[in-house]
């Protein structure tokens, strides 16, 4: 058992039409962990959740959830995955116990189980002064709540967290974060969706980068971040200067390549350590180099990106 | 095979491993709670069953109605409602659409095929649903009708099979109902679309005004609409005025035939579409 990965996905292809969704998908998530996929909108995390989750027929490749094939073994990978999608996928009239005992029902668990699991997971989400309303009524964050109830309600091995903070409030994004915390201490397999690079940082052991529909880089949030160096340095050079003698000076001080951002900036990741402006700017006038401004931020998703493919994150479609 | 689960959920609080029939009718049942629950807590999503036939029986008995001659004589009272028995079926398809396609909006059919429960129960509990939503508009309908002098000059076995037929036909119509929610895409298009279909199908038949003083072009459309085929099987069952016995067309010179016909025709051909539309849906 230990030996069989969570998920494994071997040059998975899925197409919509000419868009190309995911384009020779690879991964391996060990049992046990939080996992994250990390990459902008529409660059194929849905879909491979969707693949994964036995809700999309892959065009090639295969996928396997503790060892069964999601196509073939459809019916099995089932009883073993809970899904959490973007959206709370609930009965909006219903009260979050119905709600809770259906999806129990429909679990496969007896009536008496489904109940009594329901109560649990109300409890533990605190949810049970709102149990017996209807789900209209309740804020973003509780829906996200009970939704996680409900995927979590036939105690499923392996779940699927399909970007579970998109549009909720630092409040409600950091209750869900103790949520996930709390599962994988329970032994839960998560994979997590996400488009916020500290959201994985927060959660994930292991990170894959997704672009067009493959995995571009995979590792801890560390090994990662050090790809691109922890912070980022982003120099704002006046118009018409010599961008080659800027580079040849700032490369001392990057700590992996200096990227050229347009015809007047520069980005560099950078180790931090005092007075590194002072000498990044010293370095630049010995250079002869005009400077306007120079600011110095947190790697993000944007970084990460920016590093690894040479192109910044874009708002694409969405290719759920 | 349980091997999955086995060490989290004891063995007795799990149902799979019983008689996949019984676990199919589970997941109906199931689902089918869910629908009448919705109907408990908002009975209002049901004001287009309910008092939409109201609304038409009243208009038609005393704004319409006197306008309206029947050939061959009668009370237009007791023509009326083999007509809005008709209608009150028709009215449910858009409901039936709307709940479909806002299940696939909201992800609950996203939860439902990643759930190891029965795919087409999804589909066979909204069927279900209507036609107990359709029991709930036909016994309006007959209670309404009572009361503004609407009465059954027959015996009970044909009482019977005119509401049986009513049953067949509406359940035929839930099946549309479910296509049509399979093909769009937002339930303001079910809606919309709901009306455009099902309104003109009510209108352009005996439901309310006898065929033949419709334009003859027009009288062979209204002849062999399915709707004028249950008015006038409901009518010649129930003893009413049926100035449709005296149309030359097979639909209404066998009403009950016909309405048979239309039924099963309708189950063959909107059934297995809507069966394949959610197959592909569920194959992605």
């Amino acid at each position: 058992m230990s030996e069989t990965p969570a998920i494994e996905a071997v040059g998975l292809i899925k197409n919509y039409g000419k868009t190309k969704a995911l384009a020779g998908f690879d991964l391996v998530v060990p049992q046990g962990t939080v996992y994250g996929l990390l990459g902008p909108n529409g660059a194929g995390k849905t879909t491979a959740v969707r693949v994964f989750a036995t809700l999309l027929r892959p065009d090639g490749g295969r996928a396997q959830v503790l060892g069964l094939d999601v196509d073939k073994q459809a019916a099995q990978v089932r009883r073993a995955i809970g899904l959490t999608g973007q959206y709370a996928a609930l009965d909006e009239y219903l009260s979050g116990r119905a709600n809770l005992v259906m999806i129990g029902q429909l679990s496969r668990l007896t009536l008496a189980a489904a109940k009594r699991r329901a109560d649990e997971l109300l409890e533990r989400f605190d949810l049970t002064e709102a149990a017996n309303r209807a789900v209209k009524t309740y804020s973003g964050g509780m829906r996200r709540r009970l939704d996680l109830s409900a995927s979590l309600i036939g105690q499923p091995t392996v779940l699927f967290l399909d970007e579970p903070t998109t549009g909720l409030d630092p409040n409600a994004r950091a209750m869900m974060w103790e949520i996930v915390r709390g599962l994988a201490a329970d032994g839960t397999t998560v994979l997590l969706t996400t488009q916020y690079l500290e959201e994985a940082d927060q959660l994930a052991a292991r990170i894959a980068v997704i672009d067009d529909g493959r995995v571009i880089a995979e590792g801890t949030s560390d090994e990662l971040k050090s790809s691109v160096g922890g912070e980022l340095l982003e120099i704002s050079l006046a118009p018409g200067q010599d961008l080659q003698a800027a580079i040849i000076a700032l490369k001392p001080y990057a700590a992996g390549d200096v990227k050229q951002q347009d015809e007047s900036s520069l980005s560099l990741p950078v180790a931090p350590t005092d007075g590194l402006t002072t000498q990044v700017v010293r370095a630049l006038d010995g250079a002869g180099v005009l400077v306007n401004d120079v600011t110095i931020h947190r790697a993000s998703l944007d970084d990460v990106f920016f590093s690894l493919t040479g192109h910044p994150t874009e708002e694409g479609s969405d290719a759920a | 095979m349980t091997a999955i689960t086995a060490d989290l959920i004891p063995e007795r609080d799990l149902t799979h491993g019983r008689n996949p029939t019984l676990l199919f009718l589970t997941d109906v049942w199931v689902l089918l709670k869910r629908a009448i629950a919705r109907i408990r807590n908002e009975p209002e999503t049901l004001m287009d069953v309910t008092i939409m036939p109201v609304i038409f029986i009243l208009m038609f008995t005393y704004v319409f109605g006197g306008a309206i001659g029947l050939p061959g004589g009668g009370s237009y009272h007791e023509y009326l409602i083999g007509g809005m028995l008709g209608m009150g079926l028709a009215q449910t398809a858009p409901g039936v659409a709307v709940a479909l396609v806002t299940d696939m909006s909201t992800g609950l059919m996203d939860r439902f095929r990643s759930l190891p429960m029965s795919r087409w129960a999804v589909l066979i509990a909204r069927s279900i649903a209507e036609l107990l939503t359709q029991m709930i508009s036909t016994v309006i309908v007959v209670c309404l009708g009572l009361a503004i002098g609407w009465r059954v000059h027959t015996n009970v076995g044909d009482v019977a099979l005119a509401l049986a037929l009513v049953l067949l036909f509406g359940y035929a119509f839930a099946w549309a109902g479910i296509l049509l929610g399979m093909v769009l895409r937002s339930p303001e298009a079910a809606q919309q679309l709901g009306f455009v279909l099902f309104l003109p199908l009510t209108f352009v038949s005996s439901a309310f005004v006898p065929t033949q003083g419709m334009p003859g072009w027009l009288q062979p459309v209204a002849n062999w609409n399915p709707m004028s085929a249950i008015a006038a099987a409901c009518r010649h069952l129930f003893g009413n005025p049926n100035p449709a016995s005296m149309v030359h067309a097979w639909p209404m010179e066998h009403p009950e035939l016909a309405v048979v016909a239309w039924s099963v025709g309708m189950l063959l051909v909107f059934a297995p579409l809507a069966v394949r539309k959610y197959r592909r849906k569920v194959a992605g």
